[in-house]
């Protein structure tokens, strides 16, 4: 296959699939954070994360919509403020969620599986009530569109540098309120011993409601991202929870450095070999691989040390 | 102002007694003229379908909720659209049509049990339904087992030919031969590189693709072919693959969600379709409204029906279908051969002069439509249509320019050989 080119243009091949593993990888952090949260931080097994996603995609349309018809004057510009409002929009849900419905199932984890798929049924028919059973086109403003010229033969999408730059930035975000700010110890403290932390003081419900809608507010930003890359119809959602879950599991639930390992690993393998082989192919055997390793780690790549 | 409020309280009385007046002689009239056009229920029924004396029931079956949902809409919207004409222009003879309208909800269980329920409990004379390959398969042996008639609209893989089904969409080879026949010849097209979401209809459609250009074009050969599961959204390392075997001619058969992320990747790797030649049978008006014009502005695409087409009927078709459906519906493909399936069936009845299936399913081969949007179109002894193949360039605004279209009708040929 690769007889007839010249080593220049296999270089450029090489530097541009290099980048598309890189564009992957950033996709599959923005998506698996949120659930990273929730799922590893507080053991719900989240199914309508995918629908929290596509809120926020929704959101993105609709602020676009306003803003071509009322200000069209900032429509470059139109993105960040739609991101902004995807948070919070899939944010407040989230809480109103975890209000409603998840606290009082803290005590049977495998039942919030349940309750959350039947939410994720629920929120896709209320969109195709809502925004009707059609996809919606997302219009981008100019700059997004089209690629970067780097050298002659290399070419890179702008929307793939945007989604990296957006996923470096949001990494750094919840690295910094998990790590080094003070509700991140609380949320820490919870996590790693419910009954201790409200005994020195912490509002463990408090901390929950806030860590669930911080959860689903990524994920409305990894959403209005995606406006860029993919669809956005009532079902859109569904096309994500899969890869979601297996980043997370892969990486070690409670990690968030093995969501990013995990999410790292899967994107340069499904990348590469998407190369070399068909799409379907590519996906099977790097399932098997995760698989095999799921088999002999069962705690995924990276896991907290606690004592059992 | 209070003036008018009395009047307005006043006149729908004195209506009704004028327009009751005004019956009067035409009651007398009425029944007599009309009973010797309506032929008699005991001989256009024979075998106990929900037909009466006024009223034929028949049964609308598409997925409103689910995955499918997204496609199924435009097919029931037409459905509507062509039963509420056909009434208006005096029903099936002499009977309005009633329609009793079951959601699949893009499960194909649900499509059979449901079919079932049409069938055997509601006697639906006949049932415009189904769009997947998927639950069309899983109705097939119901409408079998219990003697039903469906009218099924999507262009698919062919490869199936039932007594109890008219197909009124494209089967494979007439959607696919004559656009590769278009590009090698227009475009001087000699290498194709083929694309397809994971199962039976691009995987069979590609087959064909593949047994033409090797076998029909000269010099032309694949250079790639290449399947997604279902849902893919990442299409970066195959348009890299493509930037790097440079082919002639993008085929691509990529449906749903994939087919948005597919075009938006494409777009951002910047291939730019006004160069390079892309060619879809997967993408009608209705998909471009999620792609978004200005990402596939370019491409072409192989249909028999655009919603542009030039020429009376569908003039006459898309005002009827905006104005109960919106300004800003748009019909695609398989929308307007859901249309036809109403058309169809009250032409071959009333050429049978009986609702009874077996009469229909004999009488259905050479039943012609010439108020078709597509324009004329005829029914095979296959139960599929002849029609026109047609290529069109997408334009920016989501609707696409026809650029050539085949001077006669094709024969349809589900079952091709040399191509299997």
């Amino acid at each position: 296959m690769f007889g007839d080119y010249s080593i220049g243009d296999l270089g450029a091949i090489l530097a541009m699939q290099g980048f598309a593993g890189l564009i992957l990888f950033s996709v599959y952090v923005l998506m698996a954070l949120g659930l990273a949260i929730i799922f590893g931080q507080m053991g719900v097994i989240n199914m309508a994360h995918g629908e929290f996603m596509i809120l926020g995609a929704y959101v993105t349309w609709m602020t676009a919509s306003f803003v071509e018809a009322y200000v069209p004057s900032i429509f470059g510009g139109y993105f960040f403020i739609a991101m902004i409002l995807a948070f919070i929009a899939s944010g407040s849900l989230g809480m109103l969620v975890e209000w409603t419905l998840i606290r009082h199932l803290y005590k049977r984890p495998l039942d919030t599986l349940l309750a959350t798929w039947g939410l994720s049924l629920i929120l896709q028919q209320a969109y195709r009530s809502i925004f009707g059973a059609r996809e919606v086109g997302v219009e981008l403003p100019q700059w997004m569109l089209g690629s970067k010229q780097i050298t002659d033969s290399i070419e890179v999408p702008i929307n793939g540098i945007f989604v990296m730059c957006l996923t470096v930035l949001i990494t750094v975000a919840v690295a910094y309120i998990m790590f080094r700010s003070r509700w991140g110890r609380q949320v820490r403290a919870v996590v790693q011993n419910r009954v201790m932390a409200g005994a020195v003081g912490i509002n463990t419900e408090k901390v929950d409601r806030y860590t669930f809608g911080l959860g689903c507010g990524i994920a409305g930003i990894a959403g209005s991202a995606f406006t860029m890359i993919g669809s956005t119809g009532p079902t859109a959602g569904q096309l994500y929870i899969v890869d979601t879950f297996l980043v997370v599991v892969f990486g070690g639930a409670a990690s968030l450095l093995g969501t990013i390992a995990s999410a790292f690993t899967i994107s340069q393998a499904q990348s590469t070999m998407e190369f070399f082989m068909s799409g379907s192919m590519a996906k099977v055997l790097t399932l098997l691989a995760i698989v095999a390793i799921l088999m002999m780690r069962p705690q995924g790549l990276f896991a907290l040390k606690v004592r059992k | 102002m209070s003036d008018e409020t009395k009047q307005g309280l006043k006149s729908p009385l004195r209506r009704k007694l004028l327009a009751g007046m005004a019956a009067l002689p035409a009651i007398s009239l009425f029944p007599r003229s009309t009973w010797a056009d309506v032929p008699a229920t005991s001989v256009v029924n024979t075998t106990g379908l929900a037909v009466t004396d006024t009223e034929v029931t028949i049964g609308i079956l598409h997925s409103v909720t689910g995955t499918m949902a997204i496609s199924e809409t435009g097919s029931v919207e037409a459905e509507k659209l062509a039963i509420e004409q056909i009434n208006a222009a005096g029903g099936v003879l002499g009977r309005k049509i009633k329609f009793i309208q079951e959601d699949g909800a893009s499960d194909w269980p649900t499509f059979a049990e449901k079919a079932k329920k049409l069938l055997v409990n509601d006697k639906c004379a006949s049932v415009m339904g189904c769009w997947t390959s998927a639950s069309r398969k899983a109705v097939l042996p119901v409408f079998e087992q219990y003697n039903g008639m469906l009218y099924y609209p999507t262009f698919y893989e062919g490869l199936e030919q039932s007594k109890n089904v008219i197909y009124t969409g494209q089967e494979a080879t007439q959607q696919i031969i004559a656009g590769l026949d278009w590009v090698n010849k227009t475009k001087g097209a000699k290498t194709f590189y083929l694309l397809g979401s994971d199962y039976i209809w691009p995987r069979t459609s590609n087959k064909i693709a593949r047994k033409h250009i090797e076998g029909h074009l000269k010099d032309a050969k694949v250079v790639g072919e290449e399947y997604f599961p279902l849902g893919s959204t990442q299409f970066n390392s195959v348009i890299n693959k493509i930037k790097l075997t440079k082919p002639d001619v993008i085929y691509a058969i990529i449906v749903g969600g994939s087919n948005v992320a597919f075009y938006k990747q494409l777009k951002a790797a910047g291939i730019d379709l006004s160069k390079q030649t892309l060619l879809t049978i997967s993408v009608t008006e209705d998909e471009i409204d999620g792609i978004g014009g200005e990402n596939i502005a370019g491409a072409y695409a192989c249909m028999k029906y655009f919603q542009s087409l030039d020429n009376p009927n569908n003039k006459a078709f898309v005002a009827a279908f905006k104005k109960i459906w919106g300004e800003k519906t748009v019909i695609g493909d398989v929308t307007q051969a859901a249309y036809l399936g109403p058309w169809l069936w009250k032409l071959t009845v009333e050429k049978a002069n009986s609702f009874d299936i077996d009469k229909i399913a004999a009488a259905s081969p050479g039943v012609e439509f010439k108020g078709a949007p597509e324009g004329y179109v005829r029914i095979h002894e296959n139960h599929h249509l002849w029609s026109k193949t047609r290529v069109g360039r997408a334009k920016i605004d989501g609707q696409y320019e026809l650029i050539y279209e085949t001077a006669d009708l094709v024969e349809p040929d589900p079952f091709p050989k040399g191509y299997q």
